[in-house]
């Protein structure tokens, strides 16, 4: 098919991260190679035309290309090649394998997926599901971490990120939510991921079993950046083939969406566009939204669930990727470090999960939603307590007993090392409540207290 | 002849083509990709020389130099017609529901209404009625609406411009039969059919008159009603960080409100909360009527992932439709969540114009185009003497959740009540979390309201409304004092002043919107528990100490607060009254 293409070998204008050349025939979104100095060939996409001068993005840096480089169209967007071969393997962010061997790009050069594989080749970012085809997402992610499952349940279908400062174990955290969600699918898009953070995640994958599992696309710091941009739509795509094609439930995980988006101011930037708030694009919403928004629970019985990572500076989530990044999830999930009982727990008060009234209380047990506003009511009763105590103040009888009934519940609901089925959280919050208080103190419903204090 | 065109520029969803003919600023053009069958919808936004700017509603990707463009003559339209209610369109009228496949496929046009369908017509105009644009020549019944079919409002305005030559007798009429002929005194005859199209971006003004607003449109939630009200035909809007319940909010209020049409415009938002309205609607019952919620509804849904040039349009959209039912005499509320991401979509195309940018990049007439927008809503009088009214809700996310951004700012310029969302009762589970201080309604101001407020709701109500806020401002004062000087620093009279304020934040303020009571209270039922928190806090107790003074106003709270869950007039209702009466009498005897 190469053959008949045209070749181009004037290159009017060279950025850090662009091309400009003169061509025909050209469409837009397409993708090119250019062959640098040392004869490999880099990876482009056209993101303007303007008669017949075309701009390029080069994904993976300029370095190396001269006016004189053979820039080749591929004749169409980038594309991942889909099948049940992608299960189990470890691919680039053009979607070429990357494991051992050293396999390099598919057939045709780019935009592959599986070599030799008889799938077919889909474009990706393609279009968007049609919202009055959606169903309400109503099925429970049980992740065994109580943070989570009692106090921010997931539900299939739901987009989520953890907000997070860099020092923060993200990544073990959703590593085990991933295993242990009953997903059909795992689907890890990393970008700007360490290579420490790459082997930790095939390791524990590799060790839970799980490989066949999971499908990880991924570039990491070694990579150029610009070739991040590609990671999340490549994900999504073989999500959605799983999902759709497959009916099956796909759990995708995107970490570190900040790098994500610093790509894209990148790219913004060398296109001389007008930055506007953290200088960030002024289309980020609108770029992160596409992402996000292919969370979907599907009338087949199919789902994509995101669980992403967007890392924060400084704790600052009015900076505008996690402040969008805000308004276009359904919650976010915030880790702290707990200095009483030296654990990471979920944040009992920032974090929230937007879609857990759609099954708290109705696919777990009827006193869930009550237990966990209960337990977190007096867990801010707790934090006046201590505030009371850093003040010098003089503290009440139910003043300590929050104090303690906060270390407990710290240590064995809120921590992340807590491995737990929802039921088994439920008692253990009533075994909690009545340790330290009364049945009036705790603001149950008679009903229930009733049913499940125990005495 | 229709105006060609040829691609000759592509920068993201915005193409140059050269056009070989007359072009106009928003007319809509069409780009037909190469080697495919479908058409894809834009709209021009600039012209130089023989070059025109348009925006593409869908994806531009694969399109190429030299793809063929024709343009249509015309603005962004919507079709009006019976059959618009109960409907789930994107932002272009193009009805999703009759989209196959599971996604919406580039160049997805579906029909926005029924045109085989027959309505049930029923005549109201004669041979010999002089009338003009917006005229009421018959009617039929959809849903529960009459629903007026018109003089298009594209035609004449003076009064008495044409003659009706003919109306159809009463009968089944698909929308596309001719079902009236009129006159203009040119002697030209016009056939009137039941449909008609209306250039969205254009404020329909087919109208005697447009008063000051004159009335209060109930919304069941006691922070706005009471405290704050929204006039019928007035505009309001709801700024809040991510997380503070604008949307809870606003779909309690398209629940509750009474009106006769609700438009709901998603715009830009999380595609699960229309699923949430596609799941629920339907089988809610409005209280009022005794129908379902769905058959006054329509869904505008231009999803955060849609194009982003359509969101645009989806205001319009929806703002269009709301003034075609305003002239059948209609009540109608139009709330769109959220107008920041349709700022958003101009600051990216202003961005792509590489226009001069203002203020966080947004386009330099982002103010104008905001408040030109809000104006469209409004009570009108029509010729005939009826009224109707379009009233707007909007929602506003600011970046950062910092209410001195542009959006904010430009449309607290343009919308009447301000309905602040604030982080701190968010966090502190005080839903609705309408700031009681920051927030406002202008209508409170006006004579007619205070008037109408007055005769409907009892004397004096205005001011006992500023009694109330003024009570509460007084009470956070105090609080910042006790904060400061500590619970014995300072005298009983303060902490009394805190409880009298946190009783209207409780009783009155707050409200449960998962509660099947609680979350809509209509306004006989605001009135009396109003007054009885008024009651208590006009009062002067005397407390031996501050923990006293906690313990009365907690008990008193949690009484109220069982009122407020209790069925209105039931006995346990009227048993926590009794309590009550029976609480603050002993407390003030002492």
């Amino acid at each position: 098919m190469k053959a008949f293409q045209k070749v181009y070998t004037r290159i009017d204008n060279i950025t850090k991260a662009t091309i400009v050349l003169r061509a025909d025939e050209v469409g837009n979104d397409e993708l090119a190679t250019v062959r640098d100095d040392k004869g490999s060939e880099k990876l482009a996409q056209v993101v303007k035309i303007m008669g017949d001068s075309v701009t390029l993005q080069v994904f993976a840096g300029t370095e190396g290309i001269a006016t004189d480089s053979e820039v080749t169209f591929l004749g169409h967007a980038p594309r991942l090649r889909v099948s049940d071969d992608l299960s189990g393997r470890f691919f680039n962010a053009y979607g070429d394998p990357i494991e051992e061997g050293g396999k390099n790009m598919a057939a045709d050069g780019m935009g592959g997926g599986p070599d030799g594989g008889d799938g077919e080749e889909r474009e990706i970012g393609g279009p968007t599901v049609n919202p009055f085809r959606r169903l309400q997402p109503s099925e429970l992610i049980a992740t065994g971490i109580a943070g989570i499952d009692l106090n921010n349940t997931i539900v299939s279908g739901q987009k989520i990120p953890f907000f997070a400062d860099p020092d923060q174990p993200y990544n073990a955290v959703m590593a085990n939510v991933a295993l242990r969600a009953k997903a059909d699918k795992i689907i890890l898009g990393g970008m700007g991921l360490s290579n420490d953070d790459f082997l930790y995640f095939k390791h524990v994958f590799e060790n839970a079993g799980a490989l066949d599992r999971i499908v990880s696309f991924v570039n990491t710091t070694e990579n150029p950046p610009v070739e991040r941009l590609l990671v999340p739509d490549m994900a999504l795509t073989a999500a959605e083939y799983f999902a759709v094609d497959k009916g099956q439930k796909v759990l995708v995980l995107l970490t570190d969406m900040t790098l994500y988006a610093d790509a894209l101011a990148i790219v913004s930037n060398r296109m001389d566009q007008i930055p506007s708030k953290d200088s960030m694009p002024g289309s980020l919403y609108s770029d992160l939204a596409k992402i996000y928004e292919k969370a979907v629970q599907l009338p087949n019985g199919g789902s994509i669930t995101i669980i992403a990572v967007t890392t924060l500076s400084g704790g600052d989530i009015t900076h505008a990727i996690p402040d969008n990044t805000g308004y276009i999830t359904e919650g976010q999930l915030f880790l702290r470090n707990d200095s009483d009982t030296g654990k990471v727990i979920v944040d009992p008060f920032r974090s929230l999960s937007r879609l857990k009234q759609l099954v708290i209380g109705k696919k777990t047990r009827e006193d869930h939603p009550q237990i966990m506003n209960a337990c977190v009511r007096l867990y801010a009763d707790a934090a006046n307590a201590k505030t009371k105590l850093e003040n010098g103040f003089d503290l009440s009888d139910y003043d300590e007993r929050t104090l303690k009934f906060a270390y407990d519940y710290s240590e064995k609901l809120l921590s992340i090392d807590v491995n737990i089925d929802i039921t088994e959280m439920l008692d253990t919050a009533w075994t909690l409540l009545a340790k330290y208080f009364s049945k009036e103190e705790v603001g149950i419903k008679a009903e229930l207290i009733d049913k499940y204090w125990q005495s | 002849m229709k105006t060609k065109g040829r691609v000759n520029g592509i920068i993201s969803n915005i193409l140059i083509v050269k056009a070989d003919g007359p072009v106009g600023q928003n007319e809509i053009c069409h780009v037909f990709p190469t080697g495919e069958e479908v058409k894809l919808m834009a709209e021009v936004i600039k012209v130089v020389g023989d070059q025109a700017y348009v925006q593409v509603f869908d994806s531009t990707r694969g399109l190429k130099i030299g793809d063929r463009v024709e343009f249509e003559g015309h603005m962004l339209e919507v079709t009006l017609a019976p059959g618009l209610l109960s409907r789930n369109y994107d932002g272009l009228q193009n009805d999703l529901e009759k989209m196959e496949s599971l996604f919406i496929a580039r160049g997805s046009i579906t029909e926005p209404v029924d045109f085989e369908k027959k309505w049930p017509f029923k005549p109201l105009a004669k041979a010999g009625d002089r009338v003009s644009a917006a005229a009421w020549l018959g009617e039929v019944q959809e849903q529960w609406i009459a629903h007026k079919i018109m003089v298009p409002f594209t035609m004449r305005m003076e009064a008495g411009t044409y003659t009706v030559k003919s109306v159809a007798a009463a009968g089944e009429y698909k929308v596309t039969d001719t079902i009236a002929v009129i006159t203009d005194t040119d002697g030209k005859d016009h056939d009137i059919t039941m449909v008609q199209k209306w250039p969205v971006k254009q404020a329909v003004r087919a109208y005697a008159e447009k008063p000051r607003p004159s009335r209060v449109m109930e919304t069941g939630v006691r922070a706005i009603d009471t405290f704050n009200p929204l006039a019928e035909g007035g505009t309001g809007f709801i700024p809040g960080p991510f997380g503070a319940g604008k949307t809870v909010l606003q779909h309690a209020i398209s629940k509750q409100a009474e009106a006769d049409v609700i438009i709901m415009v998603a715009c830009g938002e999380r595609a699960n909360e229309v699923v949430e309205i596609f799941t629920e609607f339907p089988e809610l019952v409005d209280p009022r009527t005794g129908h379902k919620l769905m058959e006054r509804t329509i869904i505008i849904c231009n999803t955060s992932n849609m194009p982003v040039a359509a969101r645009e349009a989806s205001v319009y959209t929806g703002m269009a439709i709301g003034e075609y039912y305003r002239a059948m005499g209609l009540k109608v509320l139009i709330m769109a969540d959220s107008t920041s991401r349709w700022a958003q979509a101009l600051r990216e195309m202003s961005n792509r114009l590489e226009e001069l940018p203002g203020q966080d990049a947004f386009p330099m007439d982002l103010s104008a185009i905001i408040s030109n927008f809000y104006s469209r809503a409004g009570l009108v009088k029509l010729y005939n003497g009826e009224t109707g009214s379009v009233t707007f809700l909007g929602t506003v996310s600011p970046a950062g959740g910092n209410l001195k951004e542009p959006v904010t700012e430009s449309t607290k310029k343009a919308a009447r009540c301000f309905y602040a969302l604030s982080q701190g009762r968010a966090d502190s589970k005080r839903y609705p979390a309408i700031d009681p201080l920051d927030s406002y309604s202008k209508y409170l101001e006006y004579p007619e309201i205070e008037t109408y407020l007055n005769e409907h709701i009892e004397d004096n109500w205005v001011r006992r409304v500023y009694e109330g806020k003024t009570l509460v401002q007084r009470g956070k004062e105090a609080n910042d004092q006790i904060n400061i000087l500590g619970d014995d620093g300072v005298p009983v009279e303060y902490h009394q002043r805190f409880w009298k304020s946190e009783l209207i934040d409780f009783v009155i303020l707050q409200q449960d919107a998962f509660d099947s009571i609680d979350a809509n209270c209509p306004m006989e039922r605001q009135k009396m528990m109003y007054n009885m928190v008024l009651d208590v806090c006009t009062r002067e107790f005397t407390f031996d100490d501050f923990e006293v003074c906690g313990t009365f106003f907690k008990t008193l709270i949690n009484l109220f607060r069982q009122m407020n869950y209790a069925e209105w007039q039931s006995d346990k209702f009227s048993s926590y009254k009794q309590q009550i009466e029976e609480t603050v009498q002993a407390q003030a005897s002492k």
